[in-house]
């Protein structure tokens, strides 16, 4: 694998004032949400290189919304912008009053994408959803997803409907995220075989410094769980707690972290701790002492032959694993 | 109670309803007495007054309001010109002291957050220098009233609001002592024992207060919670795999190597502490039977003052009992 595949191109559009900086500085930068008012307008392209889990380095061109950036990027620019995209994401600002002429120039970069990387995925979000009332939410934002449906042309598109404010925004980021990891579903199918064998309600991997969801696996039980944005939830009350652990050990969010964490209680355990370099695995067992010593155990068994496994690899970050580890059964009793 | 307009209903809304600060600012202003029942390890009664009543005339039954009182607690927006409430503040205080002079009088100078540092301790100073000479000059020495510097932004009302609520505790001292003796065999940093629903802390251990450890503690239990909120639902094919203890148990390990420890003690309260001394890591078994103890110590304690507030109600400064505490305190294992 040469260095330059490795490297996917992100692009983040949208009018000005979307919302696009902000979101990236919550995500990538531990930003927490009352920070972003800080943020200036963004100037022509601001070219970040994302590290995330290990080797994929996610090159993001946040792109300034204004008009003048616009015509810029659909004439002189063109080749230089679309070109290698791996993922577009666009923003729409639900409050936007102009909505046709939005319609307009994300038809135009879509014709322009079409042009240069046809099989770039195309995200749509609908953000600052907070802004809407509770009640008319689901349907405001069904009705724009639509429209911007019926502008895609022959992209095949998902929409989201996000808002800083709350767990929306991780949903929308954890899917984008999930599109963009190779091999994904080896570690899916590792995973799998892993919560069954330490008879786990719930397996879910997240990413180091986001706290944005990889990806995860639920036993039976475990989907019949009531709570669908249970994911997208761990993720902020995890990341709020970062931010108050470095608030509190005076050092930055970036380096903050946690080594391990466990809790038991009547209806439920759980465990967390490091996985890879980049991840965290936590996993959701019914209680019961002794099991959930042994999960845990197998948890770090299963780390050791992943990192192996790891190093004997392409040093990808990730690895190709067999998809069942041999080390977990010798403790499985 | 305090004057209009400065935070009382915000207060009691952060603390006891767990509203975020920035959602005060659409709250109504009161109009008449709130009377909020917290229901916790002891019950209590929250009364909001109305900033602008006029309780002092002769209309109003000083009995019914300040008889079953246990502390007063007068809000003073400090971003405010506060001399017309300390003016108030000092009727007020004076005509306590005459017919109930058990009551504790606790003055949150408020709404310190917009203040800088210098400005705040001139006005902290000066609020307490105006409230005292009234005092003394009316024959008051030893009045308890106390002072705090408080926010809904940050910690500091849960602090404060902490402190209030320490001081009604019957067996405060005896639960200090406690917590001392357990955090000094098991190598705790700071510990706290918090009242789950409003994260008011009603004993800690007398090392000096830490913010920094309290918030970490304070967001510790939030996160506890929060997560149990999302795996607690019921389904009768989740069954436990084997015996465990009934109560929820919590430890992580941060990137210094700094440890929190949660557990729960009983439906209301659960025991936080921080662990920095790398030998006490060690020995989590250790820490886990220890705090067990604790609990039963705790138990024994409450249910004895329990007892003894039925029998005679008045007697509070016998209410601690040093044998429940001697057998309890041999029980530790140190390090």
């Amino acid at each position: 694998m040469d260095g330059r595949k490795k490297k996917r191109k992100v692009l983040l559009m949208g009018k000005s004032g979307s919302g696009k900086s902000s979101m990236r500085s919550i995500i990538f930068s531990n930003y927490v949400a009352k920070d972003v008012r800080r943020l200036g307008a963004t100037i022509d392209v601001e070219h970040s290189h994302v590290k995330f889990m290990g080797n994929l380095t996610l090159n993001l061109w946040d792109c300034g919304g204004q008009d003048a950036f616009m015509e810029t990027y659909l004439a002189s620019q063109r080749g230089n912008i679309f070109s290698d995209v791996a993922v577009l994401i666009y923003v729409f600002d639900i409050e936007s009053r102009e909505v046709e002429r939005d319609l307009d120039t994300y038809n135009a970069i879509i014709s322009a994408l079409r042009e240069y990387s046809p099989h770039a995925y195309v995200f749509c979000l609908v953000h600052k959803l907070d802004l809407i009332q509770a009640e008319h939410r689901q349907r405001i934002y069904d009705e724009r997803s639509a429209l911007i449906r019926s502008r895609t042309e022959h992209f095949t598109i998902d929409t989201f409907g996000s808002s800083i404010w709350d767990q929306s925004l991780y949903k929308a980021w954890a899917g984008i995220v999930h599109k963009l990891i190779p091999n994904l579903t080896v570690i899916e199918r590792f995973l799998q075989a892993f919560a069954k064998r330490i008879d786990a309600e719930e397996v879910i991997l997240f990413e180091r410094s986001t706290f944005l969801t990889v990806t995860s696996v639920s036993s039976e039980i475990g989907d019949l769980n009531p709570i669908y944005d249970r994911h997208e939830r761990l993720s902020n009350i995890m990341k709020a707690f970062k931010h108050c652990a470095a608030r509190n050990t005076h050092t930055t969010p970036a380096s903050a972290g946690f080594v391990v964490m466990h809790t038991k209680t009547p209806q439920f355990n759980v465990f967390l701790g490091r996985f890879t370099d980049n991840t965290y695995i936590f996993v959701v067992v019914p209680p019961g002492e002794a099991a959930y010593n042994c999960a845990v155990l197998n948890t770090m068994l299963a780390r050791e032959g992943f990192s192996k496994a790891g190093g004997a690899a392409h040093g990808d970050g990730f690895p190709l694993p067999t998809p069942d580890s041999p080390e977990e059964e010798s403790n499985s009793s | 109670m305090g004057l209009r307009r400065s935070g009382k209903s915000s207060i009691a809304s952060v603390v006891f309803h767990k509203m975020p600060p920035n959602e005060t600012l659409f709250l109504e202003s009161t109009t008449r007495i709130q009377k909020d029942s917290v229901h916790s390890f002891m019950d209590f009664q929250v009364w909001d007054f109305p900033g602008q009543f006029e309780y002092l005339e002769s209309s109003f039954d000083l009995e019914e309001i300040f008889g079953s009182l246990g502390a007063l607690v007068w809000v003073i927006d400090a971003q405010d010109d506060y001399l017309e409430s300390v003016a108030r503040l000092n009727r007020t205080i004076l005509t306590v002291q005459q017919y109930y002079p058990n009551i504790n009088i606790e003055v949150f100078i408020h709404k310190v957050d917009g203040l800088s540092d210098e400005f705040r301790t001139d006005t902290f100073q000066d609020i307490v220098q105006l409230i005292s000479d009234e005092l003394s000059d009316a024959g008051y020495e030893n009045a308890p009233v106390h002072y705090y510097l408080t926010s809904i932004y940050d910690y500091s009302v849960f602090e404060a609001f902490s402190k209030v609520i320490q001081k009604l505790i019957p067996n405060l001292s005896t639960l200090e002592n406690l917590i001392n003796t357990l955090s000094n065999n098991c190598g705790f940093e700071k510990s706290y024992l918090f009242d789950v629903l409003s994260k008011i802390y009603i004993a800690s251990d007398t090392r000096p207060v830490d913010m920094s450890c309290y918030e970490m503690c304070s967001d510790y239990i939030d996160v506890i919670v929060d997560i149990s909120e999302l795996y607690s639902w019921d389904h009768p094919d989740r069954q436990a795999k084997g015996e465990q203890n009934q109560e929820a148990e919590s430890h992580v390990v941060l990137h210094d190597e700094t440890m929190i420890h949660l557990m729960e003690m009983n439906k209301y309260l659960c025991l936080v502490s921080v662990i920095r001394n790398p030998e006490a890591k060690e020995k989590k078994g250790l820490i886990d039977m220890n705090c067990r103890t604790f609990q039963q110590a705790l138990n024994d304690v409450f249910s004895r003052s329990w007892e003894q507030d039925q029998e005679a109600e008045q007697s509070r400064d016998q209410v601690e009992a040093p044998q429940i505490e001697e057998p309890a305190t041999n029980n530790f294992l140190s390090l």
